[in-house]
């Protein structure tokens, strides 16, 4: 394997296990400084549980995403760095700006949220996790707008032989971010209620003590996740549409779109060839792209083939197709992911709305395995807009075998692979372990510490 | 002063910050397998740095990010070049990432003890690495016409760098110390003492012995300053503190020697910021590596108004958490 490959394997392996902890710190922090906030003003014992609870699982989660985000920064240098010399003029900027206005503010205020539950005021010591929650937001904000230049450059002028920024306001509001940030965002309240929903059901399932906290988690959970299901929909609905416009062929891709249709039909279940570019079997609902794309039965949608003659013309010979399969079928267990959740929160909220908590046994344990849900939805989301985009890392603008670092050899990247691989297996399970046992231990003996 | 010296200046008191607050939570994490075999005592001595180490490695993220942002060639060309001696530092990192949290979250002696030594080699690492890093930026490096790094790993681990990687590990080491002795209370503040006062003697070695070889092997001292000549003199006074035991002042001498032999270093490199060991018109400076005057101008801006709010909350949580810990303090790691 060349050391091209190697590379973006690495790339997608670091990033997709960095993202495995971010959505559930995004969403949790939120979350936990509603529950510390309610606690603040009602006073009731049961929300500083709860906010205890939560908060150490929070933290083991934290601690995760903080240490796997250290590669992150670095790695555009190291396997990047003809990339990293191209766009870091405009690139470099959010990332800079990321670890000056939020992590700085992050860190330091989650340190005071851990230690300062005796040492400050009540209202000071929820303040201080509702700083948490914005700044964790506002890095993946920074980092959103870092990556929406990738997918929609803007603010730039190609000069010097590198991308060059010329409008930093044009970089911050490029209409990308607009779509992208709330989807995240969204994915990640959803993700945390998931993650409360389901250990609140395991508890609901095992009758633990402290049933009251349990039940009122799941309440919370299941309105704040209702919430974020439905801004899902809505904002990826609307993302669709921007794709459509600004990067054709990754939605193309995504629905194995051979050929310019109008109307435009969807695919419900297609076996395609990708190599010839035609379908083998295909289920496919007339109108319904040209729906989705445009909001009206009618109006063409781009295939892939029409395309790539189009991109030929403008950016020269070469392959702009991304790989169908891995698009069309990430983006289905997405959206297929999201709809199920949607579903269960649903009948969550249906009952837990009327304080009802009698799920059956079979109910309860369907909360705890959707779990998994969220963490699919959000890893191929994030797989399909990233393989979508090839073969361009800057759409349009640079292709990623141009970015790769020219002196790191196959036999480094092995290396730092096998070490990445070795060293992340380890982590998942050393944190798996602390997770579930502080989610199976619950409320119980919440203030003691371990001596 | 144009926007590019004052970013390769603001770069410099990122890592001048960053090895100052960083070097002592390394120096602790060093020193935590070796100053007691009670668990107790050791969840003390985490929980001195329990509320910092995270903001503190900040300052390296930011360091990383602002040389993205101004030095985009620099950036490109140290982080693919050093390839192999960052994976070892990012293994070190997230190791030690995750053991401050994780140690506490099991009473199992193994399990405590597997995290303390990952603490014990995340700290080490970096610890060395950096002295090495540093000196391989002034002492020069294989670097093409063309900004490419052409050497391999262990061009890296040239005697004058591994002089160097001692010379900072010896020195975060004796911060961590002096801090232990300034944080804690009772027996592990006089152990700490003891420990600095033994490390004292070493550190001035290796610290000297590095300045002695950067003599003849770069041309960091061809600009006379008083820089250097500060840092030895605290160094030096650090020992006599430790005797007298005012660990607050012996804490200020071992910061200041660390920030202005990290000052001198980033004096003698101006305006270069990689040296090429091929030919010098090869280096790379302030200006060839450079981002566009547009964008050095808007990160001078959203610098010059965040910088002072981190700095003023930080050292508000630093006031917040001044008490010494001791057995009897609410240990949260």
């Amino acid at each position: 394997m060349d050391s091209v490959i190697l590379a973006r394997w690495q790339f997608a392996i670091v990033t997709v296990y960095h993202f495995f902890f971010v959505p559930l710190t995004l969403g949790l922090s939120v979350f936990i400084a509603i529950i510390e906030s309610i606690y603040v003003k009602t006073g009731k014992e049961k929300y500083k549980r709860m906010t205890k609870f939560w908060g150490k699982l929070f933290l083991i989660n934290f601690a995760m995403g903080v240490a796997t985000g250290i590669v992150q920064e670095f790695q555009f240098g190291m396997n990047w760095s003809e990339y990293s010399r191209f766009v870091g003029d405009v690139f470099g900027a959010p990332l800079a700006i990321e670890a000056l206005l939020a992590f700085f503010l992050e860190s330091t205020f989650l340190g005071i949220w851990i230690f300062g539950w005796d040492r400050l005021s009540k209202k000071m010591h929820a303040a201080a996790i509702w700083i948490v929650a914005i700044a964790s937001n506002l890095s993946a904000l920074w980092i959103l707008i870092a990556n929406s230049f990738m997918q929609h450059p803007v603010g730039y002028v190609i000069r010097n032989g590198r991308a060059e920024m010329t409008d930093f306001f044009a970089l911050v509001f490029n209409s990308h971010v607009w779509v992208q940030f709330p989807h995240v965002f969204a994915s990640a309240m959803t993700t945390a209620a998931f993650f409360v929903i389901a250990i609140s059901a395991y508890h609901l399932l095992k009758k633990s003590d402290d049933m009251q906290v349990y039940q009122k988690s799941f309440k919370l959970a299941s309105i704040y996740g209702i919430i974020g299901v439905i801004l899902v929909f809505l904002i990826g609905h609307a993302q669709a549409q921007y794709m459509v416009k600004t990067q054709p062929m990754k939605m193309a891709a995504a629905e194995a779109l051979w050929n310019d249709e109008d109307p435009a039909a969807m695919s419900l279940f297609t076996i395609g060839d990708e190599h010839n570019r035609k379908d083998i079997f295909a289920i496919r609902i007339p109108y319904l792209l040209s729906i989705l794309a445009h909001n009206t039965p009618s109006g063409k949608v781009s295939g892939i083939n029409n395309l790539q003659t189009e991109y030929e013309q403008k950016y020269g010979a070469g392959n702009y197709v991304p790989p169908v399969a891995i698009s069309y079928w990430t983006f289905r267990m997405m959206v297929g992911a999201g709809v199920l959740m949607l579903l269960l929160v649903l009948y969550a909220l249906f009952k837990v709305l009327k304080d009802k908590y009698d799920f059956s046994p079979f109910v309860l344990k369907l909360f705890l395995w959707s779990l998994a849900l969220p963490y699919i939805a959000n890893s191929t989301g994030w797989i399909f807009t990233e393989v979508g985009r090839q073969p361009w890392a800057v759409f349009g603008v640079m292709r990623v075998e141009d970015g790769v670092s020219n002196m790191v050899g196959a036999g480094a990247v092995v290396f730092s692979l096998l070490v990445y691989a070795l060293l992340y297996g380890a982590l998942m399970v050393a944190d798996v372990f602390l997770l579930k046992k502080y989610a199976v231990a619950g409320t119980v003996n919440i203030d003691n510490n371990e001596e | 002063m144009d926007l590019n010296t004052v970013w390769f200046s603001l770069i410099a008191v990122l890592f001048t910050g960053f090895f100052f607050l960083e070097g002592f939570d390394y120096g602790v994490g060093i020193l935590l397998p070796f100053m007691s075999k009670e668990d107790k005592k050791r969840r003390v001595i985490i929980n001195t740095i329990g509320t910092f180490w995270d903001g503190n490695e900040v300052w390296l993220l930011t360091a990383g990010g602002a040389m993205f942002a101004a030095f985009p060639n620099w950036y490109a060309t140290m982080f693919s070049g050093f390839y192999i001696a960052l994976v070892f530092m990012l293994l070190a990192l997230i190791v030690r990432g995750v053991s401050f949290e994780f140690r506490s979250k099991d009473k199992n002696p193994a399990w405590r003890s597997l995290w303390d030594w990952a603490i014990f080699f995340g700290s080490f690492v970096p610890a060395l690495l950096w002295g090495v890093a540093m000196a391989n930026l002034i002492r020069g490096v294989p670097i093409d016409a063309n900004m490419n790094y052409t050497g391999g790993f262990f061009n890296l681990l040239n005697p004058y760098a591994l002089v160097g990687g001692l010379a900072s590990l010896s020195m975060f080491t004796l911060h961590g110390a002096i801090f232990l002795n300034l944080k804690t209370t009772d027996d592990v503040r006089e152990k700490s003492r003891v420990v600095a006062s033994k490390l004292w003697l070493p550190t001035i070695v290796l610290v000297l012995g590095f300045a002695v070889f950067s003599y003849f092997s770069t041309d960091m001292f061809s600009k006379r300053g008083v820089t250097p000549i500060v840092a030895g003199l605290a160094l030096l006074s650090v020992g006599w503190l430790i005797k007298k035991d005012r660990g607050g002042w012996a804490f200020i001498m071992s910061g200041v020697t660390i920030a202005f032999a990290t000052i001198t270093v980033f004096l003698g490199l101006f305006p270069r910021v990689m040296v090429s060991s091929l030919n010098e018109a090869w280096s790379l400076t302030i200006y060839n590596a450079s981002s566009s005057p547009y964008t050095l101008k808007v990160m001078t801006i959203i610098a010059a108004i965040f910088t002072p709010i981190v700095l003023v909350y930080q050292a508000w949580t630093y006031w917040i958490f001044r008490k010494r810990i001791s057995v009897d303090s609410d240990l949260e790691y």
